[in-house]
């Protein structure tokens, strides 16, 4: 079975929800929007303290090309613009919208009927994409219209669909294929029109059978729309990795895979697609797997954007009483919250709650040089030498030493003996050396 | 919300690899080895083997606690490990105050003055052997016979030559056949005597992951070849390459003195360049120069060079463009 | 006989031989400088820490030989000891300059700011800077892990553990400049010692507006402007919610330390007052502040619970 060819790590999968199928949340008191829930410029506020919105009604406009827009994804009245913490722990500008009713806009479509036709130009499709709001939702964020939007001189030969979901604990994507299988496909041939490529493959990993042959099936009278199981391994889900494993080409680095003629999509960026260009309906809302040993009743949680996490682990049954962290996204490289009052974004995957024995590191050891770390970095790099650079902040030697090229999987610290933070140091490194670089260029 | 939670920068969930699990495994890789040294030199074996195990743990007790006041680290069972492989370096009739000094060197000198484990530049038990070796020669190198060689003999000598000391001396007629020599037929320090039950440590090793193939076998790859190509030039004056590979410290040497994590390169390919320079030294000591045995100085030579190794041997990176 | 013969001539020969070569090298790659900038190098501390802004001892030698006059170029190292003896070596005068002392502009100690959450990664200012806004809610204020202890050359700053906070020693303090730049969270500022080791100085950074900024903290500056107004010299500047005072106009009257409702301002090692004990109970503690001047060392331990009357018996000489 294909995988990557450069380290990984087998963390426990954890699939405690996969069974779980997806259920509706009730819509929260207050939706708190985060005005910067993409890569790029925040958006420009479009509208006014006060105001009363429907749900799907533009909140803000894109603040550039490297941009998205942002709906609101309730209706109500504006209550304040102010500041809310988010993932990264400091407050940052959002919307605060007390919620009455739910009045959707009126050019939404609220059927479920299947719409399998698309006459638009494929300008017109990355246009309405872009209109949408649309953006990664696999966790990454980038603006999906500008990925479909080729830098002139460049051509996607192969679309290629990432359904690996190779975070433990996260189900999300798992259950959106196994209930809404019929609606990727038709956004797999929507997006396939806009970037004018004749082939694409959904990779998903093996630990998701069901999902597999569901997709096989569905796909069967589209040849060339190839599903392809791949081996449960970290970080297949990873870009470069996903790239290499099905087209064996390895992106090189400093490149972007449209370099190498390939363009990336999550599953349920796919599926949004489907519904902004057959149903009008913006990002609004998206699945979130809530789970943790500890919860009474993990999930699959159809969820919209501003709800606060608080009102996900209370669906979920409430906080356990020995909780001790809670994570946004999976455990490899998602971010611990402050607090519960964190709303939901278009990139919130999950929400894990790790009881208080697991959340705790382990003492921290010397390196003693044993070099499993470069076993398990994907990227071939040394995280050792990189982390112990950082830490004294030697700028220079860390980029001739390639830290750019870390995609903070956190393999080496998952495998480290010695339970030394590397990736925390890499982090910084990397922060700091990117802002040298760009600074450099100015 | 009063409870007050954990933020840390991700992954948020660890591996269950530790120090402690690496040190132990090697240990327990080891235990047949020596069940076949002390079935082959009797109690002596064991209390050899006993003393510096309890000396290298006392010392880097005490170091730790008075002289570095840092929490103790013997829990992570590397100063067991260098007392075990400390003593499968000495013979068995070495005196008890030998070893403790040997001990001495080996933690105080080669390990805890660079800073505990991980800051070492050569190998404890190899500093203590060599230490050792050049401070007390005589007792050093008498080497008790083994059960199986007395019995065999039928004389009442106790002690006698190893293989390498009559290959050096160009007495090749005497050297045991390749069976005894893999069975333990053989005389030598503790670790020397066993090249069958070092080979089944090794595999558990490699199995569990805690070693990889490249030093071992680049080890051994490179001593067969290079002591080939000398046996073919002059059969005469040098022994020929399947004597070396099952003699002396080299089995005990090459799977398990040059994988210590902390003395040798971090990359495969550092790995293999790291072999191959043990291997072409000890045949070299071993066939020009004037000590029998020649792993442990091809060792200690090769972690000095370890560093260089690291700067200029990287790993495949990803994306890197071919050549 | 001949053997020894042999070997001293042989080994003498080699020894002259290379001794013509070394000779010769030395002589012909000499490198032509001006004396002076060793002699000013060795009256130089050698501390190379670049608080001079220069890379080393080294380059602030040169860079005083090379210059025409010593106006702008301090060693805040030696002081003005030093900076006399450069001037003897040059033939120069010194520029008159204020010594100066770093100050860290934060009083969050655990009991006046609440923490909120338990940080569990590596124990470095630089990576919970990175990470998140803090333990508490100001995301300003300090974070605790001591970046500024580990960068600091002369053993001027370390932990007070009953604060959680580090602890400036004025003694050991040259104004080098290092812990400024340390400080992810920009809390260090380099300010005039002042006469007698007097000052004042706004002891907060957090930019939030008032009502969030005091949730967080009980000394958060609100950006009241009570200071503002009460200042005669015109010293005080409100910027972003936060007051700021330049230790050029300040004219050390104490009056804002008054005002300020909040206790924001700190007046390090001024005599106590006389007539304030019950009108300001908030300011009183503040002349107890941890910032180790040799007269302020025992009240350091001291927890700010203590009953106002204290803190005035200690201070006063």
């Amino acid at each position: 079975m294909k995988t990557f060819t450069i380290g990984g790590i087998h963390p426990p999968e954890s699939k405690l929800t996969a069974g779980k199928s997806i259920v509706d949340l009730p819509l929260p008191k207050q939706a708190v929007v985060l005005l910067g829930q993409h890569i790029g410029a925040p958006a420009q506020l479009v509208v006014e303290r006060g105001a009363v919105v429907k749900t799907g009604q533009l909140l803000a406009k894109a603040g550039g090309f490297v941009s998205a827009n942002i709906h609101s994804p309730v209706s109500g009245k504006i209550a304040k613009i102010g500041e809310a913490v988010d993932a990264s722990g400091y407050p940052k500008p959002a919307v605060f919208i007390d919620v009455t009713e739910d009045d959707w806009a009126e050019e939404i479509v609220r059927t479920e009927k299947l719409e399998r036709e698309c006459r638009l130009t494929p300008e017109e499709i990355v246009a309405k994409i872009a209109e949408a709001g649309i953006v990664g939702m696999g966790g990454a964020c980038f603006p999906a219209s500008v990925k479909l939007t080729p830098p002139p001189g460049k051509k996607c030969d192969l679309l290629i669909i990432n359904a690996v979901e190779c975070e433990p604990y996260l189900t999300a994507d798992h259950r959106l294929m196994l209930e809404k299988g019929p609606e990727i496909v038709i956004g797999i041939r929507i997006l396939m029109k806009a970037l004018g490529v004749d082939r694409a493959v959904i990779g998903i990993e093996e630990n998701k059978p069901d999902a597999i042959e569901l997709m096989r099936h569905l796909t069967i009278s589209y040849p060339t729309i190839e599903v392809l199981p791949l081996q449960m391994h970290y970080p297949q889900g990873g870009e470069k990795q996903l790239i290499e494993a099905v087209s064996g080409r390895q992106v090189p680095s400093g490149a972007l895979p449209i370099d190498v003629g390939k363009v990336v999509q999550n599953v349920g960026t796919v599926y949004a697609v489907y519904e902004a260009v057959q149903k009008n309906k913006p990002l609004i809302e998206r699945i979130v797997t809530v789970t943790g040993k500890s919860l009474k009743h993990p999930g699959n949680f159809r969820v919209r954007i501003g709800t606060p996490i608080a009102d996900l682990i209370e669906a979920a049954g409430g906080l356990p009483e020995n909780a001790g962290k809670i994570i946004s996204g999976g455990p490899m490289m998602g971010k611990a919250l402050v607090g519960m009052d964190v709303p939901v974004a278009k990139g919130t995957s999950g929400v894990l709650v790790m009881d208080e024995a697991e959340s705790v590191r382990k003492p921290v050891f010397d390196c003693i040089r044993c070099g499993k770390c470069i076993g398990a970095c994907p990227m071939g790099l040394e995280p050792y030498l990189l982390s112990a650079l950082a830490e004294r902040q030697v700028w220079d030697r860390l980029e001739k030493e390639h830290i750019m090229d870390c995609i903070e999987c956190g393999c080496c610290t998952f495998t480290c003996p010695a339970n030394r933070p590397l990736l925390d140091y890499m982090r910084v490194g990397k922060a700091k050396v990117g802002a040298i670089i760009r600074s450099r260029k100015k | 919300m009063d409870k007050k939670l954990y933020v840390s920068m991700s992954p948020h969930i660890h591996g269950d690899d530790s120090v402690a699990k690496n040190m132990y495994r090697v240990i327990l890789a080891l235990v047949p080895a020596l069940l076949v040294s002390v079935y082959a030199f009797g109690w002596p074996a064991l209390l050899v083997t006993a003393i510096s195990i309890a000396s290298c743990v006392v010392f880097e007790y005490l170091i730790t606690r008075y002289l570095m006041k840092r929490p103790n680290t013997l829990t992570d069972g590397s100063a067991v490990l260098t007392g075990l492989l400390l003593a499968f370096n000495l013979p068995s009739n070495l005196p008890w105050w030998i070893i403790v000094i040997g001990a001495l060197v080996a933690i105080g000198m080669a390990k805890m003055s660079f800073g505990g484990l991980g800051n070492n530049i050569f190998n404890p038990a190899l500093v203590g052997r060599v230490f050792l070796l050049i401070s007390f020669p005589q007792q050093m190198t008498t080497w008790p016979l083994t059960r199986m060689q007395i019995a065999a003999s039928g004389t009442d000598a106790l002690t006698g030559a190893t293989p390498l000391g009559l290959i050096k001396a160009g007495q090749f007629d005497q050297l045991p056949s390749a069976l005894d020599m893999l069975l333990g037929n053989t005389g030598g320090s503790l670790g020397e005597v066993a090249a069958l039950a070092l080979l089944i440590g090794v595999i558990y090793l490699l199995v569990t992951k805690t070693i990889t193939w490249h030093i071992p076998v680049s080890i051994l790859v490179t001593v067969f070849i290079f002591a080939a190509c000398l046996h073919l030039g002059n059969p005469e004056r040098f022994a020929d390459p399947l004597t070396h590979l099952l003699t002396g410290g080299l089995m005990l040497g090459a799977c398990f003195m040059a994988t210590d994590y902390v003395t040798s390169p971090m990359a495969k390919s550092g790995q293999i360049v790291y072999g191959i320079g043990i291997g072409v030294l000890t045949v070299l000591i071993r066939s020009f120069g004037s000590y029998p045995e020649g792993v442990s100085f091809a060792i200690l030579i090769m972690n000095a060079v370890t560093p260089i190794i690291n700067l200029y041997c990287k790993p495949k990176r990803f994306g890197e463009p071919r050549k | 006989m001949n053997a020894i013969l042999i070997a001293l001539i042989v080994l003498g020969g080699i020894g002259l031989l290379l001794a013509i070569v070394l000779f010769s090298a030395a002589r012909a790659f000499k490198v032509e400088e001006d004396p002076r900038i060793g002699q000013v190098q060795a009256v130089l501390p050698g501390a190379n820490c670049g608080g001079c802004g220069f890379p080393g001892c080294r380059g602030f030698a040169e860079a005083c030989v090379k210059s025409d006059s010593l106006d702008g170029l301090r060693c805040p190292v030696g002081g003005d000891d030093v900076m006399k003896q450069v001037g003897i070596i040059l033939d120069m005068v010194p520029a008159e300059s204020k010594p100066k002392v770093a100050v860290l502009r934060c009083q969050g100690t655990c009991e006046r700011r609440p923490r909120t959450n338990r940080y569990d990664s590596a124990p470095s200012c630089m990576i919970a800077s990175a990470l998140y806004g803090g333990e508490t809610g100001c995301s300003y204020g300090c974070l605790g892990l001591g970046d500024c202890v580990k960068v600091c050359q002369f053993g001027a700053l370390s932990i007070d553990p009953a604060t959680g906070m580090p602890v400036v020693d004025e003694e050991r303090c040259t104004s080098c400049g290092a812990c400024v730049k340390a400080c992810p969270k920009g809390l260090f500022e380099l300010r005039f010692k002042g006469p007698k080791s007097r000052r004042i100085y706004v002891s907060c950074r957090n930019k939030d507006k008032g009502p969030v900024a005091k949730k967080a903290c009980e000394t958060a500056c609100i950006g009241c402007s009570k200071c503002q107004k009460a200042c005669e010299f015109e010293a005080i500047t409100i910027e972003n919610n936060l007051a700021y005072i330049d230790f050029n106009k300040c004219r050390m009257c104490r009056k804002c330390v008054e005002e300020c409702p909040q206790g924001s301002i700190v007046e390090l090692n001024f005599p106590p007052r006389k007539k304030k004990e019950e009108a300001a109970p908030a300011t009183e503690p503040k002349v107890a502040e941890p910032q180790a001047a040799p007269v302020a060392e025992p009240k350091a331990a001291e927890p700010q619970a203590a009953p106002v009357a204290e803190p005035k018996a200690p201070a006063a000489e």
